[in-house]
């Protein structure tokens, strides 16, 4: 228990009375526009997402509230996870592409000082 | 009717993939494609589309600097990327600096603030962050260096003589005098590995005879977000990729004035049946200087913009990492990131 108290939180959900988890607010500790604004873009590409929106509390404090409201009944989550999801897979691939690039690009100056 | 719709589906198409550079401000600026904001338009994310619409194209890299091209991402995602590199991958920077001895007339703190910002050529990722609240440090997360120097009289000076680097020996201390003091097993861990600063020849400090430096100083893994001197980039930067269109045709004298007006090769005079035509050859190398808006007769002749999403990255390295170790490091960063609440969002049930 004493375990629990000590860690800090991660991610939070405040939830209004009465709503059914289709508007949700995350908030998120430790992050700033870097995550913020790039999850909000994967999100908002996503058709069920009828409202998403970001801020920072306040300067000091390094936490964002990430706002999401949901077009049918779907729950917030799940747009959440997907954006999660979506731009892991854009790293993903766009680590491979690059990689894939710079080995191009040596091995054609490697053909070049030849 | 046919003509208006044209025009009105290529404007449609400049708001959403150029951002226009008018006289008196910036236009387009927002990403707006988003799903339902155009009528006709899908816009959801599809990963389909984006590995066809995206690529990766390298124009530079030597071991200080790499430019690439990357197009077909939004700036929020490029956005990120340039602020990781910035400020969130990790390198090693002295943070404690033991004081045993300085008489020299650098204060104590001013020479530790000094010692920190030296780039030390150690590859962060086989370090661990140093825990919270050990202030001892231990082998898998410190690296020790030491500074001992003293200043003393050259007996061998000519008498007359007053140039310091003929009087004095060991008047200037350089970070090629930081020697590397392996901890606990690192001299086996790392046998051939060379801990020291990028740079032999950074100035430190300057003593006179019979002043004297001796520290001790431990460096550990940080990131940018703490403290500048662990950002690994001398700096990170893009630019989007200019696009300029010559509305009308330009002749003559236009041509030359307009040629001015740009960077050097951004506007090529061509000479067609005697007359000297203006033509764009290369936009990429424009600056945007906005001269253009400066001369009335030219002014409403071009359409100045940027292509949305083509984004030219800059990257220049401190030496600790080459660059496109950065840049990989910078996407794994962010991996790391969604990682990190994709598995807090799996671990919550537990409630």
């Amino acid at each position: 228990m004493a375990e629990e108290a000590e860690r800090k939180p991660v991610l939070e959900t405040v939830q209004a009375e009465g709503t059914d988890g289709n508007c949700v607010t995350f908030v998120l500790h430790d992050e700033d526009h870097t995550l913020g604004n790039s999850l909000r873009y994967m999100i908002m590409k996503n058709p069920e997402v009828e409202f998403c929106g970001y801020c920072i509390t306040h300067p000091s404090e390094s936490k964002i509230n990430f706002r999401i409201q949901t077009r049918g009944g779907i729950p917030a989550v799940e747009p959440f996870r997907k954006g999660l999801t979506d731009l892991m897979d854009v790293c993903h691939h766009m680590l491979s592409t690059f990689e894939a690039s710079v080995k191009e690009y040596k091995a054609q100056k490697e053909t070049e000082m030849d | 009717r046919h003509v208006g719709k044209m025009a009105e589906r290529g404007s449609l198409e400049e708001m959403r993939s150029r951002v226009v550079l008018g006289e008196f401000g910036v236009r387009h600026v927002h990403t707006t494609d988003f799903p339902g904001s155009y009528p006709g338009y899908t816009d959801a994310w599809d990963p389909v589309t984006f590995r066809q619409g995206f690529h990766v194209d390298v124009t530079h890299m030597d071991e200080g600097l790499l430019e690439f091209d990357l197009v077909g991402i939004d700036a929020a995602i490029a956005n990120a990327f340039r602020r990781i590199l910035l400020a969130e991958v990790p390198t090693m920077a002295v943070e404690k600096v033991f004081v045993y001895n300085n008489t020299s007339i650098v204060q104590d703190e001013i020479l530790a603030h000094r010692l920190g910002l030296i780039p030390i050529q150690a590859d962060p990722r086989l370090f661990e962050y140093r825990s919270q609240g050990d202030e001892e440090g231990t082998e898998i997360d410190t690296l020790q260096f030491q500074l001992k120097i003293k200043c003393s009289r050259n007996p061998r000076a000519a008498k007359e003589s007053s140039d310091p680097n003929e009087l004095y020996i060991n008047h200037k201390v350089y970070s090629r005098h930081m020697t590397w003091v392996p901890l606990g097993n690192q001299a086996d861990l790392f046998p051939d590995a060379c801990f020291r600063p990028v740079h032999d020849d950074i100035l430190i400090a300057q003593l006179r005879p019979g002043q004297e430096i001796d520290v001790l100083m431990h460096c550990v893994k940080g990131i940018g977000k703490d403290h500048a001197k662990f950002s690994p980039v001398a700096t990170a930067s893009y630019r989007l990729l200019p696009d300029i269109t010559l509305v009308q045709p330009i002749e003559g004298e236009a041509a030359e004035k307009l040629k001015k007006c740009f960077s050097p090769g951004v506007i090529e005079i061509q000479d067609i049946k005697g007359k000297k035509v203006a033509r764009v050859a290369n936009a990429r190398l424009d600056t945007f200087s906005r001269e253009i808006f400066r001369h009335e007769e030219l002014k409403n002749m071009v359409r100045l913009a940027r292509v949305r999403n083509h984004y030219i990255f800059s990257v220049e390295s401190t030496g600790i990492l080459p660059p496109d170790v950065l840049v990989s490091e910078a996407i794994r960063v962010l991996m790391g990131k969604c990682q990190r609440f994709l598995d807090e969002l799996d671990s919550v049930p537990t409630d």
